[in-house]
C-alpha cells in the first residue's frame, strides 16, 4: 500500500497515453510525415521493369516510367480526340518530301507507284537540356569528369546519386541521330530493329557494318538513311511511302541519346554495380529518375532542366466542362514527384488505395463488386461507399482485341472452302462473347464487330458485322448456326467420316483453375452445335510453339495497337506476314490475295474518303471469310481520388504525368480523417488473456502448494 | 576439428556439383534457350533472327552439355560456361542484364529483417508457452494447449496473412498493410509480417517443444531436482530448459543461414523486397541464371546450416567431439 500513490500517479499517465492514443492517425501510412503535404503522386507497379533502355523497352509498365524521362520528337495530344500527333521536341510536325528511284524530288502528291523514298524532315527546339546527370559531368577543361572511373573512385559509388558531380548539355539533331543507330546495334536487341529493317534507309547495312567492326564506336560510322543535317534539324529517309511512320516517331524508340551516356556505362564496373543506361535512364523530359530500386519503388523528381511545356488549350468539346481545361496555359509539370511503390497484390494494393495512400488505382476482381455496380438501365457506376469517399472512375475502350483465332492452315477449320467459312461462321454465332463479358470481364469490355477498336481511324462504331449479327444488335440465334453448321457438313455437329460429334481442339497456355472455368464455359459453347471442344492445355512455351509451328487449332491471342491507324490491326491478317511462311504476326496463316492486294494499297495511303473506304472493303472482307472470331475489346477502369485533377483517359500518350495535378490540402484532410486507428479491440483482447491466465496463475498456486506439502 | 570442417567442405563440392546438374537438366528440360530468348524478347515482333542474336550475346547459343565440333567439348557448353564460376561465388549476369551478385547483396537484408526477428521472438513464446503446457501436463489446460495448437497448425499460412492484414491494417489501422523501408523507419513495417510470422508458427513450435520438454522431464535428474524440494517452475526452468537446449540450439542453427533466402508468400503479400520473390519472379520470367545462381546459394547455405550444427554440439555437450 505504501506504494499505491506511486501506481496512482503511474496509471494516471498511462490512461492518459491510452486515452490520447485513441485519436491516433496515420499510424498505418506507409510514407515518412514530411511528404504529407508535398505533391507527391503515389502509385503503384506490379512487376520488376525489364528495361528502362528507350532501344529495348516495349511495354507499357515500363513506359509509364520512361515516358515521363525520355522525349521522342513528337508526342500524343492529351485531350485531342481522335489521336492527334503534336510536335514534342520538335519545333514544328515534319517536312514530308518524296523522292523517286534515283533520289530526284517528287511533287506533293506524286502518284504511289513512283515514290521509292520518303524523307522525313525533323527540326527540333533549340535550347532543350538533358537532365543533369554524371555523364556530361566535365572539369573547366570540358574534359569529361567520370568517363574513365578508376578502381578506387568505383569503391564509392553504388548508385548514380553517389557522383558528387553533374552536368547537362543542348540537346542536338545528332543525338536522334544516334538512337537511331542504336536501334540498328544488335548488341541492343532492340525488338523494333527488325521491323525497321524493312522501313528506314541502310539500316540492315549498318547494323552488319557494326557487326563486323565490334571495335568501332557508333559515332564513328555513319547510316544513309538518319543524318543530322545542321544542329537542330535531322532527317530520317525510309523506303516507299509509309505514313504510319509519323506514329513511331512518337515512340520512345526514336527518343535522343547522347553518346557521352553510352561511354559512360560502358565502364565494366558500372555493369558489375547494375548501373547500366538499361537502368537509368537520361532524358530530356519532365521528370527524372531520382530513385531507382525496382525491388521497392522508383521514384521520379522533377527535371530542373526541363524545358517550356504548357498544358493544352484545347480539347474535346466535354472537356471544359469536366474541368480539364482549368489549367489551359499552365507551365507544365505540375507534380513535384512520383512515386511508384512495388505492390504484387492486389489485396494491399486496393486497401492503401481506399486507405488514400495510392491515388489511383485499377479495379481486380476480386474487389470490382465493392468499386462498381450496375443500374437498373445497365449502365456501370460507382458505389455509394465509393461515392462517398469522392472517387471517380474513368473507362474507356482500350486500343486492343482480344480474339479466337482459327488456324487456317488446319484441314478442319482453316482453308478457303466454303465448308470451313461457314463452319467457322457458325462457332463465330455459338460462342456468345457478350455473355462471356459479363460472366469473366465484370462487363469490362465490348464484343468486337470486326478487327478494329472503336478511336482507330476507320472504326465505325455503328458498323455491325451482319454475318454474327442481326441487324438490331442482336447475336443471330444458335438455329442459324446450326444452319451454317449443316451446310458445312456437320448437321447436328455429327462429322460423316466419322459418326460422331466432330471435335475441335482449343490450344490454351492457361492453366490455372480460374482459367479452367473459362475453358469450360468455351466447351458449353460449342455443345450448343453438338461440337466436342477438346482443351489442350499446355505450359507457355509448348502453345508459342504450337503456334510458330502451325500446330493449333482453334486458340485465344490478342493485339495492343502501337499507335491508332488500321494497318497496325490489318497487318495481324497480311499474308506477307503469316506465322508460319514468314514468322510475322499473322497468327491463324491467313492468305487472301484480294485482301493482301488492299492491304497494300491501304497502308500506304494518306488518311481520306479513299482509305476509308478500303478499311471498310478489308473490315468487310475478314467479317466473310471469319478467320478470326472478333471477341473483344477491353474496356479499361480506372479509380482516382478527388484530390487527383486531370485526369482524361489517353490510351496512346505515355507521358501524362506532366498533366496531372493533385490538391495536396485535401488528400491530407481525407487521410487523417479515413486513418484514425482503432485500439479498443487491443484492449479487449488484452483482457480477454487477462481472463484465461487468471485460472492458469490458480491452477499454478494450486500446483505449487501441492508440491510443497 | 578444422579436419572434420575442411572434409565436410570438400565433400560439399560432389554435392553442390549434383544439385547443379540437377537444376541445369530440370530448367532446360521444360524450357530450351529459345524459349528462353522470347521469354525475354516479349511477343511483338520477335523474329528468328532476334532470337539468335539473343542466345549469341547471353552465350546460349551452345550445346547444352557436350560440344562435339569444339576443341573441348566440355567447356564449350552452356552448362560449363554457366556452372564453373558459381563455385567462385560469381553468380554473373542474369537473362535480363543485371548483375545478380549486386541484386543479392541488397535484396538478403530485407529478407533477414523479417526472417530473424520473426525467429528470435517465436522461439522465446513458443518456448514460453510449451513449459507452460509441461507445467500443467495432465490436466484440463494442456488439453486445452494441444487442441489450440492443432487448430493454429491447420489454418493455411495465406489465412493468417490476409486475416492479420484485414484486422490490424483494414479494420484497425493500426501499421500498414504492406510496405519496407530500411532502418529505423523500416519497423512500422515489420511489426505486422512478423507478428503473423510468430502467431502461425505457435502451433507447430509449442507442440514440438512440447515433446522435447516432456522427454526430459521424466528423467532421473528430474526427480532427484523435485526431491530436494525444488518447486516445479524452478525445475523445468532450472534444469529441464537448460538441458532441452541441445536439441533446439542445433535446430536453430542449422536454420540460421537459410534465414538470408527469404519466405517467397510473406514478401509477396507484404511487399517486402527480399530473395524470396527474387526467385519467384525469376522462375516466372523463365531467367535461368538467377534460379541456378539461387539454388547454388541455397544448396551451400544448407551444407553451412548443417556443419554449424555440427559445431555447435561440440559446444553445447562437451562429451560430443568431431574426428
Amino acid at each position: 500500500m505504501k506504494n499505491f500513490p506511486v501506481f496512482a500517479k503511474h496509471s494516471w499517465i498511462l490512461l492518459t497515453v491510452l486515452l490520447a492514443s485513441c485519436d491516433v492517425s496515420q499510424l498505418n501510412s506507409p510514407y515518412p510525415e514530411n511528404e504529407a503535404k508535398q505533391a507527391v503522386l503515389y502509385s503503384t507497379f506490379s512487376e520488376q521493369p525489364k528495361h528502362l533502355d528507350p532501344a529495348i523497352s516495349y511495354s507499357a509498365d515500363e513506359y509509364q516510367i520512361i515516358g515521363q524521362i525520355y522525349e521522342p520528337p513528337f508526342q500524343y495530344h492529351y485531350l485531342k480526340r481522335p489521336y492527334q500527333i503534336v510536335p514534342l521536341t520538335a519545333a514544328k510536325m515534319p517536312v514530308v518530301r518524296y523522292l523517286d528511284a534515283q533520289g530526284q524530288l517528287l511533287g506533293q502528291n506524286p502518284e504511289p507507284g513512283k515514290i521509292a523514298f520518303t524523307d522525313y524532315i525533323i527540326e527540333i527546339q533549340p535550347g532543350i537540356k538533358y537532365q543533369p546527370h554524371p555523364a556530361l559531368a566535365t572539369d573547366a577543361s570540358g574534359k569529361f569528369l567520370y568517363h574513365h572511373l578508376a578502381e578506387a573512385e568505383l569503391s564509392n559509388i553504388n548508385t548514380l546519386a553517389d557522383f558528387p558531380q553533374t552536368g547537362s548539355r543542348e540537346l542536338i539533331a545528332e543525338d536522334y541521330v544516334y538512337q537511331i543507330k542504336r536501334l540498328a546495334n544488335r548488341k541492343n536487341q532492340s525488338p523494333i530493329a527488325e521491323l525497321m529493317k524493312g522501313y528506314i534507309v541502310g539500316f540492315d547495312e549498318f547494323a552488319k557494318n557494326l557487326a563486323k567492326q565490334p571495335d568501332k564506336k557508333l559515332t564513328d560510322l555513319s547510316i544513309s538513311g538518319a543524318t543530322a543535317l545542321s544542329r537542330y534539324q535531322y532527317r530520317i529517309r525510309i523506303k516507299g511511302k509509309y505514313p504510319q511512320f509519323k506514329y513511331w516517331l512518337a515512340m520512345l524508340f526514336f527518343a535522343p541519346m547522347p553518346w557521352e551516356a553510352e561511354n559512360f556505362y560502358a565502364q565494366a564496373g558500372l555493369k558489375e554495380k547494375n548501373i547500366t543506361l538499361d537502368w537509368f535512364p537520361i532524358g530530356t523530359g519532365a521528370y527524372l529518375l531520382s530513385e531507382n530500386n525496382p525491388n521497392k519503388r522508383m521514384v521520379l523528381s522533377k527535371n530542373p532542366q526541363s524545358h517550356l511545356e504548357t498544358y493544352p488549350a484545347e480539347g474535346e468539346p466535354a472537356d471544359k466542362e469536366r474541368g480539364l481545361l482549368k489549367d489551359a496555359g499552365k507551365k507544365l509539370p505540375f507534380i513535384d514527384k512520383e512515386i511508384y511503390t512495388l505492390e504484387k497484390e492486389s489485396i494491399p494494393r486496393w486497401n492503401k488505395f481506399l486507405q488514400g495512400y495510392y491515388d489511383d488505382s485499377g479495379i481486380a476482381s476480386d474487389s470490382f463488386d465493392q468499386a462498381v455496380q450496375i443500374s437498373g438501365v445497365g449502365d456501370m457506376q460507382l458505389t455509394p461507399v465509393m461515392q462517398e469517399k469522392g472517387i471517380n472512375l474513368e473507362t474507356s475502350v482500350m486500343a486492343t482485341i482480344d480474339y479466337l483465332g482459327f488456324n487456317m492452315l488446319d484441314s478442319v477449320v482453316g482453308g478457303n472452302s466454303e465448308a470451313a467459312r461457314k463452319l467457322r461462321l457458325a462457332i463465330s454465332i455459338a460462342i456468345d462473347y457478350e455473355e462471356f463479358i459479363a460472366i469473366f470481364r465484370n462487363g469490362r469490355a465490348i464484343a468486337a464487330q470486326g478487327v478494329l477498336p472503336p478511336g482507330i481511324y476507320g472504326a465505325d462504331e455503328r458498323s455491325i458485322n451482319p454475318y454474327v449479327y442481326e441487324p438490331t444488335g442482336k447475336r443471330k440465334s444458335i438455329k442459324v448456326a446450326q444452319q451454317l453448321l449443316a451446310e458445312a457438313g456437320y448437321p447436328n455437329g455429327i462429322d460423316p467420316k466419322t459418326k460422331e460429334a466432330l471435335t475441335l481442339f482449343f490450344d490454351t497456355s492457361s492453366v490455372s483453375i480460374d482459367a479452367r472455368a473459362v475453358m469450360n464455359w468455351y466447351r458449353k459453347q460449342l455443345e450448343k452445335l453438338g461440337i466436342n471442344l477438346v482443351i489442350r492445355a499446355t505450359d507457355y512455351n509448348r502453345f508459342q510453339e504450337k503456334i510458330r509451328t502451325g500446330n493449333a487449332q482453334l486458340f485465344l491471342w490478342g493485339w495492343n495497337a502501337d499507335y491508332p491507324d488500321p494497318e497496325n490491326f490489318f497487318f495481324l491478317l497480311y499474308g506477307g506476314n503469316a506465322k508460319v511462311k514468314y514468322g510475322g504476326e499473322n497468327t491463324v496463316n491467313y492468305q487472301n490475295p484480294q485482301f493482301d492486294r488492299l492491304f497494300e494499297e491501304m497502308r500506304s495511303m494518306d488518311d481520306g474518303p479513299k482509305r476509308y473506304q478500303l478499311v471498310q472493303q478489308m473490315q468487310e472482307i475478314l467479317r466473310h471469310d471469319a478467320p478470326w472470331i472478333f471477341g473483344f475489346h477491353p474496356k479499361d477502369f480506372v479509380l482516382s481520388h478527388s484530390w487527383y485533377q486531370n485526369l482524361k483517359p489517353n490510351l496512346m500518350a505515355n507521358n501524362k504525368l506532366k498533366y496531372t495535378r493533385i490538391d495536396t490540402v485535401a488528400r491530407a484532410e481525407k487521410r487523417t480523417a479515413w486513418n484514425k486507428a482503432i485500439f479498443w479491440p487491443l484492449w479487449l483482447i488484452m483482457l480477454l488473456l487477462v481472463l484465461i491466465l487468471l485460472p492458469v496463475l490458480r491452477a499454478y498456486q494450486q500446483r505449487l502448494r501441492a508440491s510443497l506439502k | 576439428m578444422i579436419y572434420y570442417i575442411i572434409r565436410r567442405v570438400l565433400y560439399a563440392f560432389p554435392l553442390l556439383m549434383g544439385v547443379n546438374i540437377l537444376t541445369f537438366v530440370l530448367f532446360f528440360v521444360v524450357n530450351s534457350p529459345d524459349d528462353m530468348a522470347r521469354m525475354q524478347l516479349g511477343q511483338k515482333h520477335v523474329t528468328q533472327q532476334a532470337v539468335e542474336n539473343w542466345k549469341q550475346q547471353r552465350g546460349y547459343n551452345l550445346p547444352l552439355l557436350w560440344n562435339e565440333q569444339a576443341d573441348n567439348p566440355v567447356s564449350e557448353t552452356i552448362f560449363y560456361q554457366k556452372s564453373v564460376h558459381l563455385f567462385a561465388f560469381d553468380f554473373g549476369m542474369s537473362d535480363s542484364g543485371r548483375n545478380i551478385g549486386t541484386d543479392i547483396k541488397q535484396r538478403m537484408w530485407p529478407s533477414l529483417a523479417v526472417a530473424l526477428p520473426s525467429l528470435l521472438v517465436g522461439l522465446m513464446v513458443n518456448i514460453s508457452l510449451a513449459l507452460m503446457v509441461v507445467l500443467f501436463r495432465s490436466t484440463y489446460l494442456e488439453t486445452l494447449g494441444i487442441i489450440s495448437c492443432v487448430m493454429l497448425m491447420s489454418i493455411s499460412g495465406l489465412f493468417y496473412i490476409i486475416g492479420g492484414q484485414f484486422l490490424l491494417s483494414k479494420l484497425l489501422l493500426l501499421v500498414p498493410i504492406s510496405g519496407y523501408d530500411s532502418g529505423f523507419e523500416g519497423v512500422k513495417f515489420l511489426l505486422l509480417p512478423v507478428l503473423i510470422a510468430v502467431v502461425s508458427g505457435i502451433g507447430s513450435g509449442v507442440r514440438w517443444y512440447r515433446t522435447l520438454f516432456l522427454e526430459e522431464v521424466e528423467k532421473d535428474y528430474v526427480r532427484t531436482a523435485r526431491a530436494k524440494g525444488l518447486t516445479e517452475t524452478q525445475v523445468l526452468f532450472g534444469h529441464v530448459l537448460k538441458n532441452a537446449m541441445l536439441p533446439i540450439l542445433t535446430g536453430v542453427v542449422a536454420i540460421l543461414p537459410l534465414l538470408f533466402m527469404g519466405s517467397l508468400l510473406t514478401e509477396s503479400f507484404f511487399s517486402i523486397p527480399g530473395l524470396g520473390s527474387y526467385v519467384i519472379d525469376a522462375i516466372n520470367r523463365q531467367d535461368f541464371a538467377i534460379v541456378r545462381s539461387m539454388v547454388f546459394l541455397g544448396s551451400v547455405l544448407y551444407i553451412i546450416g548443417l556443419l554449424l550444427t555440427d559445431i555447435s554440439y561440440t559446444l553445447v555437450d562437451p562429451r560430443v567431439r568431431l574426428s
